[in-house]
Parts: C-alpha cells; sequence; structure tokens
C-alpha cells in the first residue's frame, strides 16, 4: 500500500497512493442511512461504494465533500475522510483542498438546489477553473430537504407548496449550463442503472480535473416518477452514448442523429439518411458546440434523452498548474525568512 | 549661494496633488530617503477610491502625510507644517488642514482660470491675498519642468508628467534627504525606458538646484537621525507586514500557507504580496467571490495548511457563515479583516474601527470566536503570528483585525532576529493513529485536549483516523451527527469554553509613577495617537495612565482588575463605543467612551484635549 504508481492508474489519481483488496464493505461508515424509503440516493450510494476500490486508492486519501440537502448527507455514509459543509459551498471547499493536496481523490456530492441554486456561482467557477473535484449532482428537480418547493431544475408551472399557482422560473438544463461553464468533463446518468452510472464513475476518474456528472435521482415523496419515462432500459427516448460509436436509439436503434439548420442536431430514421450523415460520438471535441448540441436534445418529454459521457477534453487541471508554479519558483531553493523580511532597502542604527 | 540652515526636531509634509500627478509614489520615495536617513518617521497615504477621479477636480485629490522626527513618533501628525499643493484642487481640499504660518509650495502654472474655475475659486487664491496668513512658495512646477527637460526630445506631455520628480527633488533638498536611493529607485523602475529614466533624473535634480539658487527658499532645515533602538531596520506597511507575519507564521508551524481572497480595497495588497512568494511554498488562490475565498481556505484547513482568508467589512460579513462551519468543525482558520469606513461600500479607502462587535458577534448560534487586533503598521507582523498560534493550537477559526489606515500606512520596523521567533509547530501535532485510536480501535474526532479543549486535527491521508465532520451538532467525543439536547447544552459550552480559555497575556498599562486616576483603554490601530496624546498630557503635567488592548476575545485575565482601579476610564475608538459596550456589559465599568468616525485616524491634539476633558471632572 501507499506506493505512488503513476502508470496504470486512472488519471485524476496519479499522485495519489495506490491500495488494493478494498472492497464495498470497507467504505460503509457505522452511520444509519437515513433517506426516505424508495429514495434513489440509496441505490447511487450503493453504486459509489461498489465502485470506490475499483479507484486502487487508500481509504484515507478518499474526500467526499458535500452542501447541504438530502444528498448531501452522503459523506456521514462513506468511511473516509469527509465535509458536510454549507449549502452551495461544496465546490469551493473542495477547491482548497483539491488545490492544496493533490495527493487526495476529492468528491463533491451535490443537488439541483445546492448545486445550481445557492451555489451556482462556486459550481461554474470550479468547472471553468478545471479543479481536480469529481461533482456528482443528484437532480431530483426538487427541495427534498425543505419538504417539496420547486427547484432550479423543476418544470415551469411546477406545483409546489411554495409555488401554489404553479412556478414562474424556466429550469436549468445542468448538462448545459456545465459546457456553458467551460467544463472539461461532462456526464449524466441514471440512480436505478448501477453498471452505466459506474461506468460514468470510472470515467470521470479517469479524467484530469474537474468532472461534472449529473445524476437523475427519484424523489418519492415530493416528486415521485420524474424521470419515469427515461427509467426502463428500453425506453424509447433514453439515447446511450458511447463514444466513437454511431449514436442511435429508439426501438431496435432504428434512430439516429443527423445536424439540422444551424447547427442543431435532429433524431431521423437511422435508414432514411446515408451513413455517413449519422453523427458518430466523439466526446473528445475541443469545440464544445456539438456536446452543447446533444444537451439541447433533452426535451421535457424526455422524447431523446441522452446519457452517458457527453464530453471529454484534455486540459491542465488548476492543481497541477499551481502545483507546477511553486515547483518553478522553488527551483533555486526554498525563499529565505530573513531575506525576505530585510527587503532592498534597510539601514543600521547605533 | 550659501543658505541659512535651521534646525527641527520634527516635521510634517503633505504632498497634494491630482490623482494622476504621481502624489504617493513622491510621498514613498521622500518616506524612504527619511528612513534612511535615519529619522522616526509615520505616513498617512489618503487617496480617492475612483482609479482616475475626472483632473483636476476635488474628489480626484490625493495626497500623502509624512511625519518625520529626531525622536520616537507614534502618529503622521495631525497638521502639517509643510503643504505642497500641485493644482487648486489640491490646494482647496487641504489648506483648512494648515495652521497659520506655515509653509505652504504651490505649483503656480496649474492655477490657470479654468482649473480655478473647476473647484470654485473665482479669483486665483495666490494673488487675491486669501492666502497672507501662510509663507507661500509660489514656484511654477510644471515649466520649470519641462524647460528643464526641452532638449530631451519628449512630447510635452511626458515632459510634464515629470513634475513630481521636480517636487521631490526640491523638497529632498529642502530637508537634506539623500538621493541615492530615489536615483537607484527610477534606474530600477525606468531602466528600460531611458528617455523617461533620464526625464524623471534630470527633473529631479531640476528640483534639486532650483532650492539651492532661487531666492524663494531662504532657509533649508536639518531634521537629525532619531536615536532608536540599535539594529538593521526598514520601513515597513501593515499590509506587507501582515503578509510577512503569514509567510512566517506558516514557517514557525512547519505548514504549508494557503490563502483564498477575493480582491477588495484596502486588503488586495495582503493578497498581491503573497502571491509573489511561492517560494516559500505560499498556495494563493484569487476566488470567484469572498465565500469561495473562505471556503476555499477552510478546504485547505481540513487538508492540513495554514489558512487564511484576507477582506474588509463588506467581505467579512459574506464570509461569516463558513467561519461559522469553522466554529462546528473547530478547524484553525485565519480570517484577516482590514476594516475600512461602513456601512455596506461606505468609503473604502477610508480607515474605521466599526467591524468588532461584527467579528464577535456577526454569526448565527452561539459562536465564539477569538479576535486579535494589530497596533500599528510593523505590529501587523507580531498580530499575524499570535493569529496563527492561536488558530493551531486551538482548531479554531480567528479574526484577525488591521484596518485602512495600518494597510498603507509605514514606519519603520526593527527587523526581528528570525531564530527568536516563537516556534509554532511545537503547540500542535496532527494526530496519528498511534495517537488518538483507543484500545478499541476507534478515533473519537470531538475528544478534546485536557489542557487547550482542542479536538484531534486529523487530516486526510491519514490512515485509521478516516471521520466526517460538518455543521450539524456533534455527539461530545464521537463526532458523530447529534441532536441530544443535553449534549448540544455541553457543545456549545465547550466551545465557549475553548475560547475562553485560550491564553492570552496580562495587559501592560504605562502608569509611570502609578499615581494617574484616569487609564486611557485602546485597541487596534489608535495605539499610535493615544501615546501621542498622552505624551502631550504628561508634558502637560497630567498624570495619565496607557493600556492597549491586542485580545479583544478573550479579554486579558486581568483587565476587569485594571479597569476597576482607575477612577476613570477613556476608551477611544472609531467607532461609535464597541469596545466600552463590550467593557461595560462584562465588567460592569462605567467607561467613557470618546468617538470620531471621520475615516481619519484621531488627531492627538483632539485626544489630549478629550483626556484633559475628562480630567478637569476627577
Amino acid at each position: 500500500m501507499s506506493e505512488v504508481s503513476p502508470h496504470g492508474r486512472l488519471a485524476s489519481l496519479t499522485l495519489v497512493p495506490h491500495a488494493t483488496g478494498l472492497a464495498a464493505k470497507d467504505f460503509k461508515s457505522d452511520q444509519e442511512v437515513r433517506w426516505c424509503p424508495g429514495c434513489g440516493d440509496y441505490a447511487i450510494l450503493a453504486a459509489f461504494q461498489a465502485f470506490l476500490p475499483t479507484l486502487e486508492a487508500p481509504r484515507e486519501n478518499i474526500v467526499v465533500v458535500s452542501g447541504i440537502g438530502c444528498s448531501s448527507r452522503l459523506p456521514y455514509y462513506v468511511n473516509s475522510y469527509g465535509m458536510h459543509s454549507i449549502h452551495g459551498r461544496a465546490p469551493a471547499i473542495a477547491t482548497g483542498l483539491a488545490a492544496s493536496r493533490p495527493d487526495l481523490s476529492v468528491w463533491v456530492i451535490t443537488g439541483d438546489g445546492d448545486a445550481l441554486s445557492i451555489g451556482g456561482n462556486h459550481l461554474i467557477h470550479a468547472l471553468r477553473r478545471n479543479v481536480n473535484i469529481k461533482v456528482l449532482l443528484f437532480n431530483n428537480r426538487i427541495y427534498g430537504l425543505t419538504k417539496g418547493q420547486y427547484s432550479p431544475t423543476s418544470e415551469q408551472g411546477k406545483v409546489t407548496k411554495s409555488t401554489p399557482f404553479g412556478s414562474l422560473d424556466y429550469p436549468f438544463n445542468p448538462v448545459s449550463l456545465a459546457l456553458g461553464a467551460e467544463a472539461s468533463f461532462v456526464a449524466r446518468s441514471v440512480d436505478s442503472d448501477r453498471k452505466h452510472l459506474q461506468s460514468v464513475l470510472t470515467a470521470a476518474a479517469d479524467h484530469q480535473g474537474a468532472a461534472f456528472i449529473e445524476i437523475f435521482q427519484n424523489c418519492p415523496i415530493f416528486n415521485d416518477d420524474a424521470f419515469a419515462p427515461i427509467k426502463e432500459p428500453s425506453a424509447p427516448g433514453l439515447i446511450r452514448l458511447s463514444h466513437g460509436q454511431p449514436v442511435r436509439f429508439g426501438p431496435d436503434g432504428s434512430l439516429g442523429l443527423t445536424y439540422g439548420p444551424y447547427g442543431a442536431l435532429q433524431a431521423v430514421a437511422a435508414d432514411s439518411v446515408p451513413e455517413s450523415q449519422l453523427v458518430v460520438h466523439d466526446v473528445t471535441r475541443d469545440d464544445p458546440t456539438y456536446a452543447f448540441a446533444l444537451s439541447r436534445l433533452d426535451n421535457r418529454d424526455f422524447s431523446h434523452t441522452p446519457i452517458g459521457v457527453f464530453r471529454s477534453v484534455p486540459r491542465p487541471s488548476y492543481d497541477s498548474l499551481m502545483a507546477a508554479q511553486l515547483e518553478k519558483a522553488r527551483e533555486g531553493g526554498e525563499g529565505d525568512l530573513a531575506k525576505l523580511l530585510a527587503g532592498n532597502d534597510t539601514w543600521e542604527v547605533g | 549661494m550659501t543658505k541659512q540652515v535651521q534646525e527641527l526636531d520634527h516635521v510634517i509634509i503633505r504632498f497634494a496633488g491630482d490623482s494622476g500627478d504621481g502624489m504617493q509614489l513622491t510621498g514613498d520615495r521622500f518616506t524612504q530617503e527619511t528612513a534612511v536617513f535615519g529619522n522616526d518617521l509615520s505616513t498617512l497615504p489618503n487617496f480617492p477610491a475612483e482609479i482616475r477621479a475626472p483632473a483636476g477636480t476635488l474628489p480626484g485629490v490625493s495626497s500623502f502625510q509624512l511625519h518625520f522626527a529626531d525622536h520616537d513618533i507614534l502618529t503622521p501628525g495631525d497638521a502639517p507644517d509643510v503643504l505642497v499643493a500641485m493644482n487648486p484642487a489640491a490646494l482647496k481640499a487641504n489648506v483648512t488642514d494648515l495652521p497659520r504660518g506655515k509653509d505652504l509650495i504651490v505649483n503656480t502654472d496649474e492655477f490657470t482660470k479654468r482649473n480655478l474655475q473647476k473647484v470654485g475659486y473665482d479669483k486665483n487664491p495666490i494673488e487675491d491675498g486669501s492666502l497672507s496668513a501662510y509663507h507661500v512658495h509660489a514656484v511654477p512646477l510644471t515649466s520649470l519642468t519641462v524647460k528643464a527637460l526641452q532638449d530631451q526630445n519628449l512630447s510635452r506631455k511626458d515632459a510634464e508628467r515629470a513634475k513630481n520628480m521636480f517636487a521631490l527633488g526640491l523638497l529632498s533638498w529642502l530637508y537634506g534627504r539623500p538621493a541615492e536611493g530615489t536615483l537607484n529607485f527610477l534606474e530600477q523602475k525606468f531602466g528600460k525606458r531611458p528617455e523617461i529614466y533620464k526625464a524623471n533624473v534630470t527633473a529631479f535634480h531640476a528640483g534639486w538646484n532650483f532650492g539651492e539658487t532661487t531666492e524663494a527658499f531662504s532657509v533649508r532645515y536639518e531634521v537629525k537621525p532619531a536615536a532608536l533602538k540599535p539594529g538593521t531596520y526598514r520601513n515597513i506597511t501593515g499590509n506587507t507586514a501582515l503578509a510577512y507575519g503569514l509567510i512566517a507564521a506558516a514557517q514557525l508551524a512547519k505548514l504549508p500557507l494557503f490563502l483564498g481572497s477575493y480582491p477588495i480595497t484596502p486588503a488586495s495588497d495582503v493578497l498581491h504580496e503573497l502571491s509573489r512568494h511561492k517560494k516559500f511554498g505560499v498556495r494563493t488562490f484569487q476566488a470567484e467571490d469572498e465565500i469561495s475565498a473562505v471556503g476555499s481556505a477552510l478546504g485547505a484547513a481540513f487538508g492540513g495548511a495554514l489558512a487564511v482568508t484576507t477582506s474588509s467589512g463588506p467581505g467579512i460579513i459574506l464570509k461569516m457563515e463558513t467561519a461559522g462551519l469553522a466554529v462546528s468543525t473547530e478547524l484553525p482558520l485565519i480570517i484577516v479583516d482590514v476594516q475600512r469606513a461602513g456601512p455596506s461600500t461606505g468609503m473604502p479607502t477610508k480607515t474605521e474601527q466599526a467591524d468588532l462587535l461584527l467579528a464577535l458577534y456577526g454569526r448565527n448560534g452561539e459562536s465564539p470566536v477569538p479576535v486579535v487586533a494589530a497596533a500599528s503598521p510593523s505590529d501587523c507582523f507580531n498580530a499575524a503570528i499570535e493569529a496563527a498560534r492561536i488558530a493551531v493550537t486551538y482548531r479554531t477559526p480567528v479574526i484577525l483585525l488591521s484596518d485602512g489606515y495600518l494597510a498603507n500606512g509605514s514606519e519603520p520596523w526593527l527587523l526581528p532576529d528570525v531564530a527568536a521567533l516563537p516556534d509554532l509547530s511545537q503547540d500542535f501535532a496532527f494526530a496519528t493513529q498511534e495517537t488518538h485510536v483507543n484500545g478499541d480501535g476507534e478515533f473519537r474526532p470531538f475528544k478534546r485536549d485536557p489542557q487547550t479543549l482542542a479536538r484531534p486535527w486529523a487530516i486526510p491521508g491519514t490512515p485509521g483516523l478516516e471521520h466526517r465532520i460538518g455543521g450539524i451538532e456533534k455527539a461530545d467525543g464521537a463526532g458523530t451527527i447529534s441532536y441530544d439536547p443535553d449534549n448540544h447544552d455541553l457543545m456549545v459550552r465547550a466551545r465557549q469554553a475553548k475560547v475562553d480559555g485560550i491564553t492570552v497575556p496580562d495587559l501592560e498599562v504605562d502608569d509611570p509613577d502609578g499615581r494617574a486616576k484616569l487609564l486611557v483603554l485602546g485597541w487596534g490601530s489608535t495605539y499610535g495617537s493615544i501615546g501621542a496624546a498622552i505624551r502631550r498630557s504628561r508634558r502637560a503635567g497630567y498624570q495619565v495612565a496607557q493600556a492597549h488592548l491586542r485580545h479583544l476575545n478573550p479579554f486579558p485575565a486581568n483587565l476587569g482588575d485594571v479597569l476597576r482601579s482607575y477612577e476613570k476610564v477613556l476608551v477611544p475608538e472609531i467607532n461609535l463605543g464597541q469596545l466600552a459596550l463590550l467593557l461595560r456589559g462584562k465588567y460592569l465599568v462605567d467607561v467613557i467612551s470618546y468617538n470620531r468616525v471621520r475615516g481619519l485616524p484621531f488627531q492627538a491634539a483632539e485626544l489630549a484635549g478629550a483626556i484633559e476633558e475628562v480630567l478637569s471632572h476627577v
């Protein structure tokens, strides 16, 4: 244990010590899990705990930071280092930790209210800086912990306790937002599809820098079945993205994507156009317009909802750039405190 | 022509001009020359928040006051002996501060009809006799500068820009300042632009020679070096001293330094200074806002850094949410508040002491935070080390109070012996499996040290100490979530007891013959003004005692006894009586407040007046 092995590690972990032999149970804390029965958070927690051993990192080098909300209770249930912080501030706190400790694998757990409402500013700046943190946004399109007010991802006209006549705000599309914030890694998954969720988590861990994952999460109490139309693996609107593969979906993969006017993507019968016109998924495009166009397919009626990795482009992470500046400054040796204090203009008395 | 030399024990000069005239630079250079000459000194820059207010207007006036003497001094001085006014706006904004009979140097070239009208002068004050109470030296500074540079192939605009160096040369001659430092400085600053360098040097010499040859100045002045404590000195501003104090504290604690900050006047210079010192392993993070700045610092503290965030009042209020989390998670964090005039945006470049109650009480719940205040520009160094000591020893956020006057003001600093600075690494240790895991294999992240009541600082990467912390109330010892009523009462009291129990030196009282009936008690940047006022009062035959608080929370243990041992206690503050409120509440002592909230330091004369007023009723 505790040997740094830069080879064969996931890209975000090259400076994290190596450890094997851990299992999902090693990441279960002694705290009783207290979400509502049927909450999607249970599935995400179980998938996350089973995924963590695959990082091959010691438990003590994994830190889970959260904000406030139902999802943000998650760190208490993971037996690693963790901080349940303040509403919306988890990306800021995680930024300070990740920037000063490249030997840690830092995970941010947040929700749609936490990350997109009160913490919107921290989220977009953490993404554009490309700090080496992995942000898991549990999107249930409702405020759960405060008992059912509409959230920044609730559909317009949502009737809730605070909007008895229907909500007036237009919602965010979290994937579009992250792409607009210059995120270098953007993905989406679903609470109930463990295998898919874990594959996306692995892809995020294999990305050096900020990774943003929207996870559709069901709130059975205040917004039940919000994602029902795409919950079945055979759901007609579900588009499973796979890098390097033509985008195919619908009954028997009969649908594909082509570029329409103004660069928007549109669903077409795959056999109605020449194969060369069908879009092949490519996460590495530096220009985010393709990934953005994909994100705009996501209609409120779930007629086309892509999941998987939208974008994953290499860009130096903030913490590695910061470490490089420090290293360069120290090439000629450490700072001399007495010299610093004296400066250039001193004089003697006596 | 041989000039008469008159010896003075102290001089107060104020340079005043348009914000674009380079008055701060001129003041800085004169200060540096004065420091090297060996006078004691104290400075007060005063500038508008606008970067370039419209030229020639009153809001655009920038000034720099310097007090220097052949003995130790405590303040930048109340009123100038010499006012240099580069234009009519500078004259109008400053002349009311100039006592009658004092010297006034005016740049006559700028007294044009248009410039006079801009500031509401109907007639030229240089000519209409309204300045007859002063000793006016009317000098065409701009045209003399342009004339001196006429063979240098410069645009008229570039030539005119060198007029501040002409003024500096003239003043340097007048007070016999050594010129080498300034000439070296100009070479460093403009070395890559030889024509500008040459213009500035020529202007400086022209100003110097003008003083020597013209009859407008018949007397030169001499202020002998001060008999300061022997040692090596430098001149230093509060913000620089504070930044150095933080770097030193990190070295002394053997911790990496992390600063999360968001630009704000007058605190930004601490961020600027620290961002230069990556050689010392300093990580600086310019955040997207004040909240992220303090949040990132708390994250770094969790990771084992000496974590700092710096701001001023409008930013500090935004940080208080995270300060509360730091109280709850019991992590070390230094929050620097370089106070400025409020409320809200207030007057960004003007000083004030009105954040004391914010520092102590500006959080939800019972949320005790230690508070430390710096007393002078160079003292910011020591105050930063003290704040760090408390933060790491007791695992608590600490608020360090400076202010706009300390931040930008400067004074000579006797360099400390680095080897003699306190070893902060002795005051704490990171928790390890060996030191903190019980026989039952359990780590209790909120089990307190019996002496300091601090909880273990167990940083990620330490095997066996994995734990979760947060803002929800924690069970005593175990640190797990707890809503138990008695546990909450216990934890509220434990956090308070930890802060109350911080070791703080006793308050020292300066009461030379022990017979004073009046104690003047201050805190923060009023140290110099109060000291200067007390010297005046004592010279006038009054018996007055002085004490100054470094620690505002917890107070020194002997404070109550000190307060009760004087018949009267006068508490001058640049707020409406915040310390006075605390003293009355805690010690039931009927202290007398003296308050002025003008965005400026106290004047020694007004404080001396207040002292004598109180004593007239004893």
